[in-house]
């Protein structure tokens, strides 16, 4: 038998390439290439009044210096905006180079292009540009008040205005036994991969062709904003993404401003052009997220069941929105996470400030959600003194439930409609791993100690794998050797190891035989890109689909030429043989040379295959009328709606009585994505996940002064927690398989961020006896936390002045 | 982030650098690790014509212990003076501080020289070089000089050293006997600059405190000690004594610091810290006086 690969935790095969420096990043191509560098607005607000680029043009080197009024045609145009929305009434996107205003500090607006990037960068500070500068809106607050303007034509900055409501809530809320209510505060951060976004482009005078390299999320969008804003046809533009050291998000936004620049300066020079961004150049004009204001009024009785959720959010999404309104709209619906809220209203605002622009990070949208009800689980258990998790328990949606309609509509248009899940046993998994029972006593241990210590949990419902399609393509060489391509890229997931375990376990052929790539618009045209947690479930399924017709088709072939019926015949390592007689075979390879009519003996697989030559009708096509050369198979996946997979997070934290430094001492994690294709990859993507939270949780902040400068624009002063602050993670599974897709598979690469600011908050507030609203949270917004309880501006939790208490944790 | 041109220099000779740092004065920066140096030009908020890049010169690579001090040349790296056992023996204050500095790689390329002539308050050479009572030596056109640590830095980012001279070790004071050393900071990130930090030397004679002194990072604007014999003098550690005393001593550091506020840390919280840390560390220094007072 062939090995089980599928659910095997193999290494992965990418790895001794990209750990021995052998990987291909965008900055490893075009050595020959000249440099773009540009002149980005120093100001968060301001009128263009003047660019004076003469002393730059003395500088040796320099190839050209391009402004706005140089961009012709659509090039000059704003950028798209890539999905827009009913709700979504104020969309606005900049220009490639900003026209007349500059609306946050980072707009690009002038491009220099040179012999090197050095010069490049030596003629953008000899370039003098004169502003007019304007009042300037950062923070939510500020935008919400619309006392100022980012876009005169934008009134009181709400770029979109939603509402979506299941039920009455205003008449469940009046009817309630009890009601709180919380205002939160969720802090901007920012996807900050390791490789900046990168451009490559070169022209070919010969054939009018143009070839593309990019850092991104996604080659057929690039492909295709780059051909409609350049007028080439379709035909004449390949877009690639090399290696790609690691995207969450912001390289999903296309095209970036330099996209379109450097092709067409590749094309007005003749020369190959290269842009790749610099850290600070990420900070000030890519994207960052997760900046929202929150304020929950819940109706529950006196058991803890939700009666009514009236959630009002207020979203920060920069100076302009290409990526339309996303985020909040996840935010509105990923909100409910595992519960049933009884009845649900969610009104939010998307709201223009004069800062980087607002794009998916990782986990886009949900953490907040995810921070705004497990917040208010928190409250509800300690207004009624019940214990935490059965609070939440109450409320669960139940597997006998599924699936289950929210009746809300979900990022796609389609209804948010959990397909799975089994939320009892993850909380019971979950109570078992962080000894949720036994916490009490670990707690009167330390406090005997001198020491402070909480109890944290937080649990999500994700929506992956949306739509709309990914296609698969698999081609088996007369080597044997099989080729896969799927058009959706890579940023070090390990793509290469899954796509090539599916098609190892649905083809019957060795893991080393399989050759996978993504990304290439050449060997892929249709696709849609690495994001939502999509790429297992939508490029897996389709790859799978391919394979099996690939399989169909080479038992076919096999069969007729082993003079056998197809259902005799099974495959294993990449032999065709007849079940119980597996000497009448012969190799894929073989099959492969069969398939295809001509048949020159190039090599032993042509040769081996003359002996089932054999006879041929004269009176049939050599290729049957619905038949093709070659085994190869190609197929494409697209399903109705999103799979929902889920999690609960534990965490144990310490706060230093004096200090108030944070130090998490257990962070336990039970996750649920379905079947798994490689668990240790899971593990890995939930691993990197949850350090990404601990980020966004205790250390990262986009820290704005109040004329829109970012004050920690490097990796000095914004802080991404370092190994040393990632605490280890105990994670277990629970594979509960998704009804909707071929292999039972769920999302998993955003899963493991989302809930970790919520279990952080609920653990500090745990240890701390106050509630914790605001994240991240650093010592020093600790220790004023405590200082203002002291003073009686926080009030303590209830459970503090509770003689019994039914919580453990008291 | 690309540096603007400049031209590098490679002397082979202290002598070389010093005329080439003479010629070219103002305009000219030594390249020694680089560790600050390099971001500061990649970003632009320096643009030297010269760099003038002393890796080549010979004879400045070595770590010397004399009868009262550690001397530590131009070019050892933080990590080769971390790691070196014979500065260890006499002065284990240097590897206690060293390895809060920022992180290895960091430490295999950048200098303690380097670090003490980049005059940087966050930094915790700076602040060693203070406690031990330590010297520059420089290398300048008119011969070599001595500075004293208290007349070394001035500013931020400032110090006594001329544009055409070259610091080319510094000597750290070795401390009596009896005298046990520890330093401790609190950073957000481990090998961050430190939020605040401090080191104390405590020098016990018969069982009693005779000397104690500390000096601290990221809370001063330019290096400084504090004399803690007033609160810790004549105090047997151990004792319900010696806890009054460390709260003299914590108050006494509450009123010699003067933190700034960032986007990090309030200048209160700072306060706070540093002067909670030399709570407690002074005990930990006690202690190892007592082990080498016996």
């Amino acid at each position: 038998m062939t090995t089980q690969m599928f659910g095997a935790p193999i290494r992965r095969k990418e790895d001794p390439r990209l750990v021995t420096g052998g990987g291909r990043y965008l900055d490893d191509l075009g050595h020959d290439a000249l440099a773009a560098a540009f002149v980005r607005s120093p100001h968060a607000h301001a009128r263009i009044v003047d660019i004076d680029a003469s002393e730059a043009i003395e500088v040796e080197g320099v190839v050209g210096i391009y402004v706005h009024e140089d961009l012709p045609g659509r090039v000059g145009e704003p950028l798209p905006l890539l999905i827009p929305h009913p709700t979504l009434t104020h969309g606005r996107t900049g220009y490639a180079l900003a026209k007349d205003e500059v609306n946050h500090v980072g707009e690009p607006i002038v491009m220099v292009v040179a012999t090197d990037r050095y010069i490049a960068e030596d003629a953008c500070q000899r370039i003098r540009v004169t502003y007019d500068t304007l009042p300037v809106v950062v923070g939510i607050e500020a935008a919400r008040s619309g006392e100022l303007l980012v876009h005169d034509d934008v009134p009181d900055n709400v770029a979109a205005h939603m509402l979506q409501e299941v039920g009455d809530v205003d008449a469940a809320m009046a009817a309630a036994p009890h009601t709180l209510t919380l205002d939160l505060d969720i802090e901007r951060s920012a996807c900050m991969p390791m490789e900046g976004k990168g451009v490559y482009a070169r022209w070919d005078r010969d054939r009018d062709e143009l070839r593309m390299y990019s850092s991104t999320q996604t080659s057929t969008g690039v492909r295709a904003a780059v051909a409609a804003k350049l007028g080439l046809p379709l035909a004449k533009v390949e877009c690639i993404a090399p290696d790609v050291g690691g995207g969450f998000g912001v390289k999903i936004v296309h095209p970036w401003p330099e996209e379109v620049l450097v092709p067409w300066a590749a094309i007005l020079l003749g020369r190959p052009v290269k842009w790749a961004e610099d850290r600070r150049e990420h900070f000030i004009s890519a994207a960052h997220e997760r900046g929202q204001l929150q304020q929950v009024t819940v109706g529950f009785d006196d058991e803890g069941h939700l009666l009514a959720l009236d959630v009002k959010l207020w979203h920060d999404n920069g100076a302009y929105t290409p990526y339309g309104i996303i985020v909040p709209i996840i935010t509105s619906t990923q909100l409910l996470g595992p519960y049933k809220p009884g009845t649900y209203r969610c009104e939010f605002w998307s709201l223009y400030t004069n800062t980087v622009l607002v794009t998916p990070y990782r986990g886009a949208g949900r953490p907040q959600g995810c921070f705004a009800m497990e917040r208010t689980m928190d409250a509800i258990a300690d207004e009624l003194g019940l214990d935490r998790a059965e609070v939440r328990s109450r409320n669960f949606i139940l597997p006998a439930e599924m699936p289950w309609d929210h009746g809300l509509l979900f990022q796609d248009g389609r209804p948010l409609k959990y397909d799975s899940g089994d939320f009892p046993a993850s909380l019971a998994k979950l109570k078992q791993l962080v000894g949720w029972d036994d916490f009490a006593d670990y707690r009167r241990q330390a406090e005997a100690e001198g020491r402070k210590v909480g109890l944290g949990i937080g649990c999500y419902v994700e929506g992956t794998g949306v739509g709309p399609y990914e296609g698969g393509h698999i081609q088996i060489e007369t080597s044997g050797r099989v080729n896969v391509s799927t058009g959706l890229t890579s940023q070090g997931q390990g793509h290469e190891t899954v796509f090539a375990q599916i098609v190892a376990q649905e083809l019957g052929v060795r893991m080393e035989d399989v050759f996978v790539t993504t990304g290439d618009t050449r060997k892929m045209a249709y696709a849609v890109g690495t994001f939502a947690s999509r790429a297992a479930v939508m490029s897996g399924s389709a790859i799978a689909l391919a394979a099996r017709n690939v399989r169909a088709k080479a038992l076919r072939i096999a069969a007729d030429a082993l003079e056998v019926s197809p259902e005799d015949l099974e495959i294993v390592e990449g032999t065709v043989r007849v079940k119980g007689a597996p000497a009448t075979s012969m190799s894929l390879g073989t099959v492969s040379v069969l398939s295809n009519p001509l048949r020159y003996a190039f090599d032993e697989a042509a040769q081996a295959a003359t002996q089932f030559a054999g006879t041929f009708d004269p009176d049939k096509p050599p290729v049957a009328d619905d038949e093709e050369p070659g085994l190869e198979g190609k197929d494409f996946y697209s399903p109705t709606q999103a799979t929902f997979a889920n999690g609960m997070h534990a965490a144990i934290v310490e706060t230093d009585p004096v200090t108030a430094e944070i130090r998490i001492l257990r962070y336990c994690v039970i996750h649920d994505c379905g079947t798994m294709i490689n668990p240790m990859i899971v593990e890995g993507q939930v691993h990197g996940g949850v350090a990404q939270g601990v980020g966004g949780a205790l250390y990262e902040r986009m820290a704005y002064d109040e004329s829109g400068q970012l004050l920690n624009a490097s990796f000095m002063d914004f802080l991404m927690p370092y190994a040393s602050e990632v605490p280890t993670i105990e994670a277990d599974h629970l594979e509960t398989p998704s009804p909707l897709n071929p292999l039972g598979i769920k999302g998993a690469g955003e899963a493991g961020c989302i809930p970790v600011s919520a279990v952080i908050a609920s653990a500090i507030e745990d240890a701390e006896g106050f509630p914790i609203t605001r994240m991240p949270i650093s010592p020093y917004d600790l220790w004023e936390l405590r200082r203002r309880h002291a003073d009686g501006e926080i009030p303590s939790l209830h459970r503090l002045s509770r003689t019994s208490s039914k919580e453990p944790t008291a | 982030m690309k540096p603007a041109p400049f031209e590098h220099q490679a002397p082979l000779t202290v002598e070389q650098a010093v005329s080439v740092l003479t010629e070219v004065g103002y305009d000219g920066k030594v390249l020694a690790g680089g560790q600050s140096l390099i971001p500061i030009l990649n970003m632009r908020l320096a643009s030297p014509g010269h760099l003038v890049d002393i890796n080549r010169v010979a004879g400045l690579d070595t770590v010397e212990v004399t009868p009262d001090s550690v001397r530590v040349g131009a070019l050892v790296r933080h990590a080769g003076l971390e790691r070196s056992e014979s500065a260890y023996a006499v002065l284990p204050l240097l590897r206690q501080a060293l390895v809060n500095v920022a992180h290895p790689a960091i430490r295999n390329r950048g200098t303690t020289v380097g670090s003490i002539a980049h005059a940087d308050a966050a930094g915790e050479m700076p602040a060693i070089l203070a406690l031990t009572d330590g010297v520059v030596e420089v290398a300048g056109p008119a011969g070599s000089r001595e500075i004293a640590w208290s007349d070394f830095f001035l500013g931020a980012l400032e110090t006594s050293l001329a544009a055409e001279e070259l610091a080319v070790a510094v000597r750290f004071g070795r401390f009596p006997d009896g005298t046990g050393t520890a330093f401790t900071e609190a950073a957000r990130r481990h090998g961050d600059y430190a939020m605040a930090g401090v080191g104390v030397a405590v020098t016990l004679a018969d069982g009693v405190v005779s000397a104690a002194r500390a000096s601290f990072v990221s809370v001063t604007d330019v290096p400084s000690v504090l004399d803690l014999a007033p609160a810790l003098g004549g105090v047997e550690p151990g004792t319900s004594a010696w806890d009054s005393a460390l709260d003299d001593a914590a108050e006494a550091v509450r009123g010699h610091v003067e933190p700034e506020g960032d986007i990090h840390a309030s200048a209160d919280y700072r306060r706070m810290l540093v002067t909670e840390l030399t709570r407690r560390v002074l005990p930990q220094a006690a202690d190892r006086a007592g082990a080498s007072d016996d």
